[in-house]
């Protein structure tokens, strides 16, 4: 692999840029793979990544149904943080962010993690009350989270309305300076080129169709489009589409597939200097490089893989974004899209053993994965390569909807009484 | 003098109106009906903008919405300024100043442009490979530079004074686009009776008769026939005829938005009008008639000022009556930039030279310009240009090879074809499919209701167009049931059947890599990027689209996608539909957020629920807090009075005298049928055969999986009527979960529910003196002990009013929930507090409500529980019927981790300091030195200080907390650690006195 | 935004009036206190999540305030029927055509 630095850049800027090779090669399938990776999305890669790196298994696959990073890693608003409340989420979204604040290095690719701030806004006692309950767990498990007045939220994002008059008027906010945003595209390329050089398999336009177990139930391999290609083991992480995956192994798993929409607007020159989530008002904001302001919407509630979603959520997410930002009133919407989030009921992910021996499945991860990717990746190999799961892993388990043993974030963030 | 390069007599706006403006702080006087476009190049003003990375001198490039250059700033005032507007599209006004974008210190001299000089080391993707060392440089130095040099206008930075407004529509027919084709499709579906809705993005219909002077239909002229059939169609009562108006969005079930723009265009718009309305139209069929995009010729430096589409030269000439140049060079692949040429020529126009890329041109257009003597160049093409700030030559060469010439021009037209405009067709969801033959992406398959028509359709020829536009149009019609009408007739003629195009990259745009032959202008993606992408890896049309940035402009690549994909499949050696597409998504082109958003803001952003007291309460000075809608009054300060110390007076005034809270948040339902009882033993955990009528039970309602999702009290009126009270925050939901059970599980139960949240206000009367405050008040009830016991229920007459009253405490004192009809709720308020003031009694809120059931332990759900709470962890396993076969959450509560050791129980905690309040939120540790991450056992729920305990208390969550009682636990903050001790969640009258008065 | 029929009110009504509520025709077990953890697991949290025909209940809850049930397709979000609770699981081939896209050609040849 070719290393990518300013000298490289400046080398071929003299020559055309002849001389960049591709990122990753497309290589015909083998027959057989220690192990297949379903999804070549970012936790697919990078799950990919780590188990040549970390592991020494090479002999991997990652089958790609249409193009990398074309499901949720290119389709999100890129925001990560790790201000999670229990210990299983903490675990595993920081490790994901201590990845992060590396990556670039790591994979010699510019991930442009930027640490820009998360800022969550806190519009009522309730907010404020699970808040500081998050900033305390947090700073017992070493993340940065802190409580900031309207007034120092206002300082740290001017374009704020903190005014008494707004419906639902700011009484503080809480920070994680840490948090920030990545550029998508570059996560998934650069896992790519880096497993790829290791001597990965990345194989788009590929779609499994099934998969194959032996006579004691294990897995075999997995039927393609481009024919059977036979596997030790199968990582299943495949967004959207994990229940359809799974299925072909007789694997039920509790998901439902949700669109979620975002929206850019035209760029502009810098005005938005961090990421800002609002759960009350039901809004997140950025403004990335490019000047484009990147604003998530709702997800619908009914089962659909239709990648669109309605106007309906588009405006009532603009509702609240002119609410908090009421100068962008005469901003433009210049795109809005869907992706299909997969969403477990206690909107954790899971990241399990399954019932069939040597398949494995990462899925779950609703609106989350993004930030996650790392982490995610990083754990999901260690499952794969050992069988057993990472301690940061392990409360992630298929199991926990038998016990009731759930990591219920959202249940944590409660109602309004 | 409306501008040297307005031609006397060429065009369609009046001479004698005129309009002022300013560009860059320069005069310029404009004619009513101008864009900023037309009007600049007027005054022969080319340079509009400059490019978004490179920061390249750019000039207009075409006469629509497609345009990717001339992006500018409107501002009509300080507080009304929107930027990236499209100079093309914003109409001139009289008094509108305008600014370019994107350049400092000016457009003609912008320090930016070094990147043009630097642009080698700034190819596609190059960002990826570098600004990686050191590792905190990216923050804090590459990516602030590049976000500064990134960007193109500037935000507004004052709220939007203007507004908008909002409609929904229904209509049988929509049709989007008035061009010919629109035009005839929407006569034909009105004339049948239908209900029509045309719709066209420019001020006047006509579409391409904008510029198509040759067009003759029904013996008028295009554009005349086009209005007067928009005038016929305005005139009936079926139709509505939308102009300024763009078809943004398709949705599903054919739901389609469209943006009108009402007085952007106005010098003194009516401030009752809004600036922009947004139709959301359910339309029961589409019938798409969007026309189609000309592409621009890719060839090296084909992007300085002066360079512009061929079709919107004619454009300018035809209907703004300007000539983009005295000495004008065409380049092209396609006949219909011949026809540019003939119209500048006859208009007084040098043409330089035709230059045709193909050999074989249509045999009509070559004789017309024979015929007016004009050179064409066939087989060859244009291979550079010159010229800083605008273009003042063109380098030709004979394709292949050979020697080359350069002519000097003063601008160059270029045409290589038309992109049919599928952009409503692909977002309603259909297939597009590549035609061969013409090299176009044309509708493929339908999957919903609606019919692309004319060019969108890949149509040729003008009576083709009629006759499609007019059968679709019925045909739509017929299939809403309509049969009544005649079909119109519409014969049209035009001078020439333009053939030819190409896609891609011309002669003069490589293949060496250092050639700048733009495709996107906007985002200065030029061929040898598409090519750098493919040879990177990037093989599928999506990642060579992110990689090089082509086509996520602000035009979103209506001029350059089929450009780069072109180049792909070269650069791949595929054909063109196997790199495939990349997705239409809406809207078409950008829309206002204050649009979309219309009437939702301000007061009717989220409306506020406001009590039936609301106004008493604010009367007596209450502040007020927000929980979930509702506004609550929170505490009532007097003189001098934080709210530390007004809610101190008021606990201490409630026990020792009395006190009155606004209890009317809280939801409220009627449950009644024969069949109530068994529906509520199913609903709550408790068990209702045992309560009689005119007693009242606390009750705890599960989810399915055993936690608690809501509590309240629940009076029984009669043996088949319940008044059943819940949480403020889960009235809605609660009702909904009832009626789902009721409905879908238990529809054998004859009961019915009834929300009656907003029909009762309720006013609790709370202390020592409760009784006797209200009991003048009260006919028809024996409020004695003895007759009515803590947990009563009666009905009767309350000033003269019926009343549910209710004896219940959330404080643990004597007292009262006094229920009316809501509109006697501030008439009873009144009456109470002129007995309660006399007798020291004080108004209450929500902070003084939780700090007197805090003292007494009563929980609050959402707040002490957290939907991970069972009834045992709160202490209130009490109110599960043991002997109850079933209830839901029945089965969740014997899960193995809900029936697990050391579960997380709700207790007391009491600081060492009692001056201390701990912070809710605040988590909970037995060893306070162990290391980060620490074992955290719990947190704080609930935490004030308690004037009448004297100290402060608290209510946690503690892991085996009942185990604990009496343990040392500590709360460690950032700066110190607190000492507390776990006790019973009871801090005030242990003994429970009070309460029975 | 979908156009959804009530049937009960028999009419086309705007999604804005509907709430959706899962999927449909699961029965809370008449023992539900007796089964095991793996059924009650099932019951209450396995839900079927199918790229295909979907059948799925929903509340016009901005209407009359009934539950009502609905086969749609959860690829091109079209509904195939709407039928009140109580009534049968209408028994479909998954492949049924009216939730098929319309098979509408266009000019391309």
């Amino acid at each position: 692999m070719r290393k990518y630095s300013v000298f490289a850049v400046a080398r071929e800027a003299l020559r055309g840029h002849k001389g960049w090779e591709a990122q990753w090669t497309s290589p015909e399938p083998r027959k057989e793979y220690d192990v297949i990776i379903v999804g070549g999305g970012g936790h697919g890669l990078g799950a990919a990544y780590y188990l040549a790196k970390e592991h020494g298994i090479t002999n991997v696959a990652v089958i790609e149904k249409g193009w990398l990073g074309g499901g949720n890693t290119g389709r999100n608003t890129t925001i990560i943080r790790s201000n999670y409340l229990y210990d299983e989420s903490m675990g595993i979204y920081e490790h994901s962010l201590k990845l992060w604040e590396n990556l670039s290095q790591e994979l010699n690719y510019n991930v442009m993690y930027s640490p820009r701030g998360v800022m969550m806004l806190s519009h009522n006692v309730h907010d404020q009350q699970v808040f500081k309950r998050h900033i305390h767990a947090n700073r017992l498990h070493g993340i940065d989270n802190e409580w900031l007045t309207p007034e120092q939220a206002k300082e740290f994002c001017p374009p704020l309305d903190i005014s008494a008059s707004a419906r639902y008027p700011l009484n503080g906010a809480a920070l994680q300076r840490r948090g920030g945003t990545a550029r998508h595209d570059a996560v998934a390329w650069g896992y790519a080129r880096a497993a790829s050089d290791m001597g990965v398999h990345v194989i788009q336009n590929c779609e499994v169709t099934g998969i194959r177990r032996g006579p004691d139930g294990r897995v075999i391999g997995v039927e393609t489009s481009r024919g059977f290609i036979g596997a030790r083991k199968v990582g299943v992480s495949a967004s959207g589409h994990n229940t359809q995956i799974m299925e072909m192994a007789d694997v039920r798993v509790p998901l439902t597939s949700n669109p979620l929409q975002a929206l850019v607007s035209e760029p502009m020159k810098p005005i938005f200097p961090c990421v800002v989530m609002s759960n009350t008002v039901h809004a997140y904001i950025s403004q990335s490089d490019k000047g484009e302001l990147v604003i998530g919407a709702g997800t619908d509630q009914f089962v659909s893989y239709s990648q669109t979603g309605g106007l309906q959520i588009i405006t009532h997410t603009l509702d609240a974004i002119c609410e908090l930002f009421p100068i962008f009133r005469r901003v433009k919407m210049m795109r809005q899209w869907g992706g299909i989030t997969d969403n477990t009921p206690d909107r954790s992910p899971i990241q399990s053993k399954t019932p069939v021996p040597g398949l494995y499945v990462n899925c779950g991860w609703g609106t989350g994965g993004f930030k996650a990717t790392p982490g995610s990746a990083h754990l999901f190999a260690h499952l794969i390569a050992r069988d057993a799961p990472h301690q940061h892993g392990a409360g992630f388990t298929l199991d926990r909807f038998r016990t009731g043993r759930l990591i219920d974030e959202a249940a944590a963030a409660a109602v309004a009484h | 003098m409306s501008g040297a390069n307005r031609i006397p007599g060429a065009g369609r706006l009046t001479p004698a109106k005129t309009a002022r403006f300013t560009f860059d702080g320069r005069p310029y006087t404009a004619l009513e009906g101008d864009t900023v476009a037309s009007a600049l190049l007027a005054n022969g003003v080319h340079l509009m903008g400059r490019s978004f990375k490179y920061h390249r001198p750019r000039g207009v490039v075409s006469a629509g919405p497609e345009e990717p250059n001339a992006l500018i700033d409107v501002q009509r005032d300080a507080a009304r300024r929107q930027p990236n507007v499209r100079a093309t599209v914003q109409e001139v006004f009289d008094g509108v100043t305008i600014a370019s974008q994107n350049r400092y210190p000016s457009l003609s001299f912008d320090v930016g442009s070094i990147n043009n000089l630097l642009s080698p080391f700034f190819a596609a993707g190059f960002y990826y490979k570098t600004f990686m060392w050191p590792k905190k440089a990216w923050k804090h130095l590459y990516e602030p530079q590049i976000r500064a040099a990134a960007g193109l206008g500037v935000s507004p930075d004052q709220a939007d004074p203007d507004h908008y407004a909002g409609r929904y529509a229904h209509c049988d027919v929509l049709v989007a686009g008035a061009g010919v084709a629109g035009l005839s499709a929407a006569l034909a579906a009105a004339k049948t009776g239908a209900s029509v809705i045309l719709c066209d993005e420019q001020p006047e219909v006509g579409g391409a008769l904008h510029f198509d002077t040759s067009v003759m239909i029904d013996g008028k002229p295009g554009f005349d026939w086009a209005q007067s059939v928009a005038a016929e169609l305005a005139a009936m009562e079926n139709v509505t005829v939308l102009t300024r108006t763009t078809a943004f969005g398709y949705y599903e079930h054919n739901f389609v938005g469209l943006v009108e723009r009402v007085t952007d265009h106005l010098a003194k718009p009516d401030r009752r009008l809004p600036r922009e309305r947004l139709w959301q139209v359910r339309a029961k069929q589409v019938v798409i008639a969007t026309g189609a995009i000309e592409r621009h010729m890719v060839f090296s430096n084909n992007d300085r000022p002066g360079i512009l589409l061929a079709s919107a030269a004619r454009t300018y000439l035809n209907h703004f009556g300007v000539a983009v140049g005295r000495n004008v060079g065409v380049y092209t692949a396609n006949d219909s930039a011949y026809e540019a040429a003939f119209d500048l020529k006859r208009a007084g126009v040098s043409i330089a030279a035709i230059v045709d890329c193909r050999q074989q041109p249509g045999a009509a257009v070559l004789a017309e310009a024979s015929r007016l003597g004009i050179e064409v160049l066939t087989g060859h093409s244009v291979i550079d240009t010159a010229g800083k700030l605008r273009v003042s030559s063109m380098t030709v060469a004979r394709n292949g090879g050979g020697s080359s010439r350069t002519m000097r021009i003063d601008a160059l037209i270029t045409s290589s074809g038309w992109t049919p405009s599928v952009h409503l067709f692909s977002q309603s969801r259909g297939k597009v499919a590549y035609d061969a033959e013409s090299q176009r992406f044309l509708p493929g398959t339908y999957v919903q209701e609606c019919i692309s028509v004319g060019a969108c359709n890949g149509t040729n020829g003008l009576q083709a167009t009629i006759d499609e536009a007019i059968a679709a149009g019925r045909d739509r019609a017929l299939k809403g049931g309509f049969t009544g009408g005649d079909t119109p007739a519409i014969s049209g003629t035009n001078a020439f059947e333009w053939t030819g195009g190409m896609a891609g990259a011309a002669e003069g745009a490589g293949p060496d890599t250092t050639v700048k032959a733009f495709i996107d202008f906007q985002n200065d993606v030029c061929a040898k990027d598409i090519r750098l992408a493919v040879r990177e890896g990037m093989h599928s049309i999506e990642h060579i689209k992110r990689f090089t940035t082509n086509g996520m402009a602000t035009d979103q690549g209506k001029l350059s996608n089929i450009h780069g994909l072109a180049i792909a499949a070269e650069a791949l050696g595929r054909e063109i539909p196997k790199v495939g597409l990349t997705t239409f998504r809406a809207p078409y082109t950008p829309v206002t957020f204050g649009t979309l958003i219309n009437h939702s803001r301000g007061d009717l952003f989220d409306p506020a629920r406001k009590t039936p007291m609301h106004a008493f309460e604010e009367a007596k000075g209450a502040i007020f807090e927000d929980v979930g809608n509702w506004k609550r009054a929170w505490y009532y300060p007097r003189a001098g009075e934080d709210m530390h110390k007004a809610v101190d007076r008021e606990c201490v005034t409630v026990r020792q005298s009395a006190g009155i809270f606004d209890a009317s948040t809280l939801g409220k339902i009627e449950v009644v049928g024969p069949d109530a009882a068994k529906f509520l033993n199913l609903l709550y955990t408790n068990g209702w055969d045992t309560l009689k009528p005119g007693r009242c039970r606390y009750g705890i309602m599960l989810r399915e999986d055993g936690f608690i999702y809501d509590d309240g009290v629940v009076g029984r009126m009669a043996e088949d009527r319940f008044h059943v009270t819940t949480t403020t925050g889960g009235a809605a939901r609660v009702m909904h979960h009832m009626e789902d059970y009721l409905q879908t599980e238990f529809p054998h139960l004859d009961v019915w529910l009834t929300s009656a949240t907003e029909q009762w206000a309720v006013i609790a009367v709370q202390g020592p003196k409760a009784r006797e405050i209200i009991a003048p008040l009260v006919e028809g009830i024996d409020l004695s002990n003895e007759a009515f016991p803590h947990m009563s229920v009666a009905e009767g007459k309350i000033c003269g009013v019926p009343t549910r009253l209710f004896r219940m405490s959330f404080t643990g004192e004597l007292g009262f929930e006094v229920n009316v009809p809501a509109d006697y709720g501030q008439a009873v308020m009144e009456a109470i507090w002129a007995r309660a003031e006399p007798m020291g009694a004080c108004m209450y809120g929500t902070e003084t409500m939780h700090v007197l059931r805090a003292e007494k332990g009563y929980i609050i759900v959402g707040q002490d529980t957290d939907g991970t709470v069972t009834p045992d962890d709160a202490s209130l396993g009490w109110a599960i019927g043991k002997k109850k076969p079933d209830f839901v959450g029945i089965r969740g509560l014997k899960r193995s981790d809900l029936v697990a050791e050391g579960r997380k129980q709700l207790v007391g905690l009491l600081t060492k300091d009692p001056k201390e309040v701990l912070e809710e939120g605040a988590q909970i540790v037995a060893n306070p030195n162990e290391p980060v991450p620490m074992t955290m056992l719990g947190h704080v729920t609930s935490s004030y200080w308690s004037e009448n305990c004297g100290r402060s208390i608290a209510m946690a969550l503690v892991a085996g907390g009942k185990a604990r009682l009496g343990q040392t636990l500590y709360v460690p903050m950032a700066d110190r650690t607190i000492a507390v001790e776990v006790s019973e969640m009871v801090f005030f009258d242990k003994e429970g006195g009070r309460i029975h008065g | 935004m979908l156009l959804i029929r009530c049937p009960y009110c028999e009419e086309d009504r705007s999604e804005l009036e509907f709430r959706s509520v899962g999927e449909a025709h699961i029965v809370r077990p008449d023992n539900i206190a007796e089964i095991s953890d793996e059924a009650f697991a099932e019951y209450f949290f396995l839900r079927d999540n199918p790229k295909g025909l979907i059948y799925e209940r929903w509340r016009h809850i901005h209407g009359c305030g009934r539950f009502f049930n609905a086969v749609r397709h959860t690829v091109s979000d079209k509904f195939v029927m709407t039928y009140k609770a109580g009534e049968p699981k209408p028994d479909l081939p998954a492949a049924t055509p009216v939730a098929q896209p319309l098979a509408q050609e266009g000019a391309a040849k």
